[in-house]
Parts: C-alpha cells; structure tokens; sequence
C-alpha cells in the first residue's frame, strides 16, 4: 500500500499542470472558472478540440484510439491539475466516460476505429439516450423500439433526461429490438446520429433555470446496421456494463472538482464569520473529510481494479458523492444566508454556490436513484433478496 | 501510488482473521469479561504464535519491523472479533510512546512488551480530573502524561494507587491510576512519546472500530437472511434493506479513512495528522452507527445481555470517547482545514 507519487509521476503532474496553465491563461481564459455544463457551448466545444490535440482529452485510453496510455495514477493526477486549474466541465464528458469506455468493452476493432478517435480528438460529442417516460429507475421496461430495414435500424419513440443532447452529435441508447419483449430481455444497444430528420430535441427547464437535459424524440430515426455494440439482444448487458463505468473509475475527475466547491465554501464562511460558528465548523469538517474519503475510496478502487476486478465497495460510491454534494449544497446555503437566495438583474441565474444548493437535487436521482443504489448494495454487495416485482407495465 | 494490501499485507490480513476469528469466541470473551477483561489465552497465543503484536515496533526491539498499514490490519482484525486483549493499551500507546519518547534504558521495555512478558498501559490528563487507564487494573506499568511530564510508573511503585472500576465495555476495562507520592522515571522526549502513543492509539482505534463496524454488518445481514416475518426475510424489506446499504457505505468510507491515516503515516504525509483526525472521527461514528443499528435491526434479542450486540455497542462506544470524541477530531479537522486564518 502507497499513496506517494514517484519523481516520474511528478514529472508527469508539472507536464500537465504546466500545459493547463498556458492554455487556460492564454487561448482559452475565458472558460476558466466556467462551472456550468451548458454556457458557451462553442468555446467548450474549441476546448474539447485544443485537449485532443494536444492528447490530454482521454490520457488513460489506447494511443491508437486517441489516448495517452495513461497509468491510473497518471490519470489521478491530470483529473486533480484538471480541477486545480480551474478548468471547466467536459462537455463531451459522456463520450469520455460512458460512450468511449462502453464501446471500448464491447465493440468491434471497426467500431473503435470508427468512434474513439472522434471522442479524443473532441470531434464528436455524446449523450445518453437511457431514461424514458415509462423507464426511470425501471430502467428495463424502456418502450422506444428499433427494427431492421435494409441496411439501417430505423427507430420510434421517445427518450427523456437525455443531457446535452442539444450539443450532441450521436446518441447511444437502448431500445427495444425484439417485438412484444419484456423487461431486459430483447433490448439492443444502438449508437444513432443525432443530426437527422428522424431526431427531435427538446430542451428541459430545470430547477436551476438552465437546460442541460432535454426530450429526444424518434420518429423513423436511422443509423446503420453496424451501429450496435454487442448483439441484437445484448442491450442490458451492455447498458449494466455501462452503469458499472458510471459508478466507478469515470466519476474521479468529476469528484476532483468538488474540491473547488468545498474551497467556494470555505472562502464563503470565512468572508462573512461563520467560519467561528462551532456548528458550522463540524459541517466543514464533516465536508472536508468526506472529501478525502471520495478521493481515497476512488485511488482504493481503481488501484483493486488493476486486478482486473472491481471490488463490491465500488457500488457504494454513487450515493455517497452524490449524498456529500447534495450535503454541501445545503452547507453553503446555511453560510450564505438570505443573501444567497438573491441575485441582481432579471436573469433566473444563479452563481456557483446556490446554482450547487439546487443542481445536487438531481445527484441523488440521475444515474440510479439513491433508494436504487441502496437496493443494488443490498442485493449485489450483501446478498440480500430480490426486490419482488409488481405487474403493473 | 497504489492503494492496495501488497501481498505481504494481504497474507497478513488473512492469517490475523483467520486467528482471531477461530481464537475468539463468545463464551471466552465472556468469562474474560466476569474477570479481568483479558482473555489469557487469547494473549499468550497474539503475543506468541501469531507473532504479530509487536507488529510496528523494530526487529532490533523485539517487533515485526513493520508499518501503520499492518499494525492497522492487526487491529483490525481483533476489533471485528471485539477480542478483550490489552493490544492497544499496551503495544499501541504504551510501547509507541516508549520507542519515540523513552531513555534508551527505557527501551530496554520494548522486546518484553512486544513478547506479552510484561504488559503496559497508557493514560493522560484530558483535563476531566482521573488519569483512566484502559485495561489498567491487569498492566505491569505505565506511561502517564500529566502537567507534570511524561513518565513511567511501575505498578508495585510505592505509593502509586491502581483501582480497578467497573466499565461499560467489559473487554476494556480502566483502573483509575493515583501516583501519590510515587517516584516517576521521566521520558527523554516527552512531546514525541505522546505525539507517537496518540498517532498510533487514535489510529489502531479507528481500525478496531472498522472491524466492530464490519462485523456488526455481517452478523446484521446474516440475521436479516434467516429471520422470517410475515412470510419473508426481513432483509427482503426495504426498509431494512437499506439501512443495511448505508452501513456498507459508511463502513467502506471508513475503511479508506484508516488506510489513508495508516498509509499517511507511514509516508511521513504532511496529511498524516489530518488523516488520523478523520479516521478516528470517521471511524467512531460509523461503529457507533452500525452498532446501534445491529441492536434495533435484531430487534428484542438485540437487547438482550445474551446475544453478543452489546460487545459490539459498548466496544463502540468505549473508541468513541478513547482519546478524543469524534466531535472533537471534527473541530481539529475544521482548524487544519483553514478556518481560523484571516479572510
């Protein structure tokens, strides 16, 4: 066990830290600092392009696909100079961390040829088309179907919460292949162009005020019979495949982030004196050392993972940085005061701590709810008996 | 950077297990908490066979040459079994203390501490008036932090008053220690002896109380598997379900957090004493949570002096206040983390 950085490594960090630095006090200091997902898209677009040029979007995949071959504790270090810098969200974050991973696992040499270089180089942008009207923390019972004609899949029906689809370029998504199929059996896993007469995107208004997420509508949508990861058939294996990157190794570079968050807090108490409220300072800590315990619980699992496995504790991780944040939220409210509550112009637009109080509302519902994490701990992690299901469909 | 047991540390971790676990047992904790709140055999067989109590203490003082990671994994271990052994009282603050603060005399101490041919105790003045020894009442000497100094004190000093008391965890016992008029033998180096005993102590704390806090988990859900209540398990009810989910949670976090502190350590981290602070906070709270939990998930039985939920409570709530409540280590986490400084 070894927490410490070789010379190599830290070799490594001042390379990183030094090319974030020049790029986000140069070319790119207008996104420094930049905390939304969905504010000036087209400059996050150039940044996700100025990142796979210079190879640092994907540092831990293949460098045949557009990668570094990063280490893990290589990629450790780049999320944390990532963060330290200020550098805002991927806005490709879904393709680097669900679509590439999952088409890495489960695609044809062909199909990473085609998609990986793409997601690197920051060329194509991803969003998830998983959720439906009908299929939330019942993820199975998903309605949208999909047949063969020709050479295509043409698709009907209709996905919801699809983030950032109004960016997006493609879509992977699960749909429902084989006629009169139920639950997870007869689901395929498709990768579908977004920009088609076939799409529609409608964007969702969210408590914040912003859109991130959206409705995609298919109406005759296509993509090409190549364009499915696994078999026909194979769609809920792929999409458990998907969710298990979800909860895992992909979430590290978000969670560095939170570091500037709690940072915003602190400063936040400090300014106005309730740094000296004994309660508030209990808060505090309690942040600070769940912080560490984000990171060090990551470094524990990704380091397990090396093995080739990842460890039961990994499915513990979703609630628990999704609880912390939403914790935090609530933390820098009790801070800020009534002051917090308000902001000058007309604009229904928060800053950062806030905006953080009411976007953490959907931490603990987006990716598995945290009552469905609870229910995949006790079921997978301790064994415990399956949830009985209903037959309402 | 790798965040894992090495295999030495893997087999360590297995062979301690596997010896507690078979070692341990209910009716022997028992009698060991009708006496003296030592289990005798247990003792003889740590500080013999299994070779490991001395685990972080030097080869050349009679210990292993090992590190925090595994003396963190050997108390661990024997929290998870709530073994009544004085481990920590005497080869976690004692002995810690001795080898970073003591005269070369006094660490003349070590090999016999490490081999159980004496056994030390460890207390401090925390300003609440008694100096309470843990497992005080069976120590051959102690190491005693006062305003006065750091000192060893043998047990037949003339003068110094051991009185044993009755305690709520039976495998932890304390004896109010009074030195009187007795003669103390001074440490060299009294601000590293603590600053070593609280490193060492807090953390082995924190990794007995990742054991207890485990071990309440597993029993909890073999127990929610088994019993059957309108027609089901009881672990097939939500509501129990997840109470036994954030356990894991809580238990997992907790398991970074002592890794981290005994790792950080190890490393001379400029994180180490955070780590410590927050491991032992951490650590405390989650074995108290699970504790609690265990008794109210077993429901009546839970309660009763019979089944074995109450080792687990008292145990954690003899962590919880051993050496600094975890509130406490919060408002030292809070000062670390740079609240105090100018706006």
């Amino acid at each position: 066990m070894k927490l410490g950085f070789s010379p190599e490594e830290e070799a490594f960090r001042a390379e990183a830290a030094a090319w974030l630095r020049s790029e986000l006090e140069g070319p790119f200091a207008d996104v420094r600092g930049v905390t939304s997902l969905v504010e000036m898209p087209e400059r996050r677009r150039d940044w996700e392009k100025r990142l796979g040029e210079a190879g640092w979007s994907c540092v831990g995949w293949p460098r045949a696909y557009g990668g570094r071959d990063a280490t893990l504790a290589e990629q450790v270090i780049f999320a944390e100079e990532y963060a330290r810098a200020g550098a805002p969200p991927r806005l490709n974050h879904i393709g680097i961390e669900l679509a590439g991973p999952t088409i890495l696992a489960f695609g044809t040499e062909e199909q990473k040829m085609r998609f990986l270089p793409g997601i690197a180089k920051g060329e194509e942008i991803w969003c998830q088309g998983y959720s439906e009207p009908g299929a939330g923390s019942d993820l199975a019972n998903v309605r949208t179907r999909a047949r063969r004609e020709g050479d295509d899949w043409v698709i009907e029906g209709q996905k919801v919460w699809t983030s950032l689809a109004q960016f997006s370029d493609w879509i992977f998504m699960i749909v429902r292949s084989e006629e009169g199929s139920k639950g997870p059996k007869g689901l395929s896993f498709l990768l579908v162009p977004v920009d088609q007469p076939g799409v529609a995107v409608r964007p969702i208004h969210q408590i914040t005020g912003e859109a991130e997420f959206n409705e995609t509508f298919f109406d005759g949508a296509r993509t090409g019979a190549a364009n499915i990861l696994g078999k026909p058939g194979d769609g809920w294996k792929v999409a458990m495949g998907l969710l298990g990157f979800e909860r895992g190794v992909s979430t590290l570079a978000q969670q560095m982030g939170f570091r500037n968050e709690l940072d915003a807090v602190i400063a936040a108490a400090r300014a106005n004196g309730e740094a000296r409220n004994p309660l508030i300072r209990q808060r505090i800590a309690k942040a600070e050392i769940g912080l560490r315990l984000m990171r060090y619980g990551a470094l524990r699992m990704l380091s397990g993972a090396e093995g080739g496995t990842l460890d039961p504790a990994a499915l513990t991780y979703k609630i628990q940085w999704a609880t912390w944040r939403r914790d935090l939220g609530e933390l820098a409210m009790d801070v800020l005061g009534v002051a917090g509550e308000t902001v000058p112009g007309h604009d229904y637009a928060f800053p950062l701590l806030p905006n953080l109080y009411l976007h953490s509302r959907a931490d603990t519902i987006y990716g598995g709810t945290n009552e469905i994490q609870r229910n995949i701990i006790a079921e997978r992690a301790l064994g415990l008996p399956r949830e009985p299901r209903g037959d309402l469909r | 950077m790798h965040f894992a047991f090495t295999d030495e540390q893997a087999m360590i971790a297995e062979t301690a297990k596997a010896f507690f676990a078979e070692q341990v047992t209910s009716e022997r904790t028992r009698a060991a908490m009708a006496g003296t709140g030592v289990d005798d055999a247990l003792w003889k067989a740590l500080v013999g066979e299994l070779g490991l109590a001395g685990v972080a203490l030097p080869e050349e003082r009679g210990g292993a040459g090992l590190g925090m990671v595994e003396l963190a994994i050997v108390a661990e271990e024997a929290g998870r079994q709530v073994a009544p052994l004085p481990f920590l009282a005497s080869l976690c603050l004692a002995a810690p203390a001795i080898l970073a603060g003591g005269t070369d005399e006094q660490k003349k101490l070590l090999p016999l501490l490490a081999a159980g041919d004496l056994v030390a105790s460890f207390a401090m003045d925390d300003g609440r008036g008694a100096l309470l020894a843990p497992h005080g009442a069976t120590a051959d000497l102690y190491v005693l932090s006062t305003g006065d100094g750091v000192s060893i004190l043998q047990r037949d000093a003339p003068g110094l008053s051991v009185v044993p008391l009755t305690s709520m965890d039976q495998t932890r016992p304390y004896a109010r220690i009074e030195i009187g008029d007795a003669v103390p033998d001074p440490l060299a180096d009294p601000r590293a002896a603590v600053a070593a005993a609280l490193a060492t102590g807090r953390l082995a704390i924190a990794a007995d109380a990742l054991g207890g806090a485990q071990a309440c988990l597993d029993r909890t859900v073999a127990y929610a598997q088994e019993r059957v209540q309108f027609g089901r398990p009881i672990g097939s009810f939500q509501a129990v379900k997840h109470r036994l989910a954030d356990m894991m949670v809580a238990i997992e976090q907790a398991r970074s957090a002592v890794y981290w502190a005994a790792c950080a350590i190890d490393e001379g981290s400029d994180e180490a004493q955070f780590a410590v602070h927050a491991a032992k906070a951490f650590a405390c709270d989650t074995y108290s949570h699970c504790a609690g939990e265990m008794i109210q998930l077993h429901g009546g039985i839970g309660f009763t002096w019979e089944h074995d939920a109450h080792l687990f409570f008292k145990r954690a709530r003899s962590n919880a206040s051993l050496l600094g409540t975890p509130d406490w280590h919060r408002e030292h986490v809070a000062q670390l983390a740079g609240l105090d400084r100018a706006a």
